[in-house]
């Protein structure tokens, strides 16, 4: 099983949970399964070719999934997954 | 009087009101804020502007703010400086430094975006402003809330070098120091800003922020006698002040205040290149990088707005290039040594893209350029404290100064002849 932290623009599908469970051998298909549990969610997230859209970040225990393999980031039970939103930042 | 209508989402395009959001509900994209246009074309005229006091809200109608101003009311309007000695050595006939590096109060282009942001937060209600920065931003934040008398947080890096912290601390913000990089510092806000309710000027009053980097484009515009520049070269970090300049440009030109066409170029350090590597393989989408370069305010891996400094840059005709740190740090010391600016490696940076895309050819010797810097050097000596000359250290005998002026006299003969 794995944590998931959920943005803001995102909680009204989780009831209001800013962290929520799922699980999946990769991230694609934890978020298969987050899917279920909360439906329509995924699309949220990516984009129709499945692809995650442009402006929302994916972080595995912290490391953002494109320096790791990018959906298909292997996951054990117990890693730890946020969702972001990209526009933020700004030194 | 405010003749901003309402936020839009610059992807799907869903609309919503003036309210502290940044991102778009349904796609995650970004919001920007909608103005009345035809209004403002009604009365904002080249004479109104000319009339108003030498800040950024000289431009008031082009801001998001409803009533009157709160802060800011000496940021802005920096000098757009003639660099003939400079364009002597890129070989370029007419070119310009706009010089953010004398903002008021903190000495960097932070200080726009701060003043909208900061303004709008009191408008929207706020009792407290906070962000997540390394530097630049966190000295604005903290200098801009001492004055409008507000509750401030900042959020850093734990492992900041003490000058950065200081030139926040003297302004009595709270200053926490988090265990971890600055993208861990950036998420964590992200979390407080949706939990406490505080205005984050880089995250939920961002869409206000961001409006205000146009100013800087609107000044180079006002300075050249109401003329665009063909060519403007701009740092590159998180991917706010380019595309806004390009926006301000063609704001100016949609309200009939300027003429022309502009073409637009991005800078950054090789060591944290993500947007132009991008740009040079032609594809939109931008690969984030462990960022690793002396240029730390333009250190940015994950560019937020990086996808709309590409659009800007490709619709402007224009491009963009990257230098090592080592051109950086001759850049610093070219732009002081010709013109008697010192800017921090940001400004480094621009320079010495500006000089390898003259000499590329991208950008014409006797056409109109303008240099951006946007923060000062007397914050960053470190970055060039191992390339300056030292001082020549001798006894206070009249003789011995006479020995080694001898000396220098014959070291310019030698290397003159």
């Amino acid at each position: 099983m794995n944590q998931v932290r959920v943005p803001t623009p995102l909680r009204k599908f989780t009831g209001g949970s800013e962290a929520v469970e799922a699980e999946g051998k990769t991230v694609a298909t934890l978020l298969a399964d987050l899917d279920t549990r909360y439906p329509g969610i995924r699309e949220r997230i990516c984009d129709e070719s499945g692809q995650v859209k442009r402006f929302v970040n994916i972080f595995v225990n912290g490391e953002d999934i494109r320096f790791l393999q990018h959906l298909e980031t292997p996951l054990k039970s117990g890693d730890e997954l946020s969702i972001v939103p990209a526009i933020a930042g700004g030194r | 009087m405010s003749h901003a209508k309402g936020l839009k989402c610059r992807e799907c395009g869903a609309e919503s009101p003036i309210a502290p959001l940044h991102v778009c509900e349904t796609c995650f994209g970004p919001l920007e804020v909608q103005y009345d246009y035809d209004a403002i074309r009604r009365t904002l005229t080249r004479e109104v502007i000319a009339r108003r006091p030498p800040n950024l809200w000289r431009y008031r109608e082009l801001l998001p703010i409803e009533g009157e101003p709160h802060i800011g009311l000496h940021s802005g309007f920096t000098p757009l400086v003639r660099a003939d000695r400079l364009g002597a050595v890129l070989g370029v006939k007419n070119l310009w430094v706009k010089d953010d590096s004398v903002n008021h109060p903190t000495f960097s282009y932070k200080d726009r975006v701060v003043s909208v942001a900061i303004s709008k937060a009191i408008e929207l209600g706020f009792d407290t402003v906070s962000c997540a920065s390394t530097g630049n931003l966190a000295n604005s934040v903290s200098a801009h809330a001492a004055r409008a008398g507000l509750n401030c947080f900042i959020f850093i890096p734990d492992d900041l070098e003490q000058g950065k912290v200081i030139g926040s601390t003297i302004y009595a913000p709270r200053v926490v120091a988090i265990r971890g990089t600055y993208d861990d510092v950036n998420r964590l806000c992200s979390e407080i800003a949706d939990k406490y309710g505080w205005a984050f000027v880089n995250i939920n009053v961002r869409p206000y922020y961001t409006e205000g980097a146009k100013t800087y484009g609107f000044e180079v515009a006002e300075q050249l006698g109401w003329q665009l520049p063909k060519h403007i070269v701009v740092p590159v970090a998180g991917g706010t002040i380019l595309p806004k300049i390009a926006k301000g440009f063609r704001e100016l030109r949609d309200l009939g205040l300027v003429e022309g066409d502009f073409r637009i170029y991005g800078a950054q350090a090789a060591g944290s290149a993500p947007v132009i590597q991008a740009l040079h393989k032609g594809t939109d989408l931008i690969s984030p990088v462990k960022p690793q370069t002396i240029a730390k305010s333009i250190a940015i891996g994950n560019p937020a707005d990086g996808f709309y400094v590409l659009k800007a840059i490709r619709e402007s005709g224009g491009w963009g290039e990257m230098v090592t740190d080592a051109e950086i740090v001759d850049g610093i010391r070219l732009l002081a040594r010709t013109e008697g600016i010192f800017t921090e490696p940001a400004g480094g940076t621009t320079v010495a893209v500006t000089r390898k895309l003259v000499a590329q050819g991208r950008i014409p010797r006797d056409e109109s350029i303008v240099i951006c810097v946007t923060g000062n050097g007397y914050k960053t000596l470190e970055a060039v404290a191992d390339g300056v000359e030292q001082p020549f250290r001798i006894p206070a005998r009249l003789g011995d100064f006479d020995a080694l002026y001898a000396q220098l006299r014959g070291n310019r003969e030698a290397s003159a002849g």
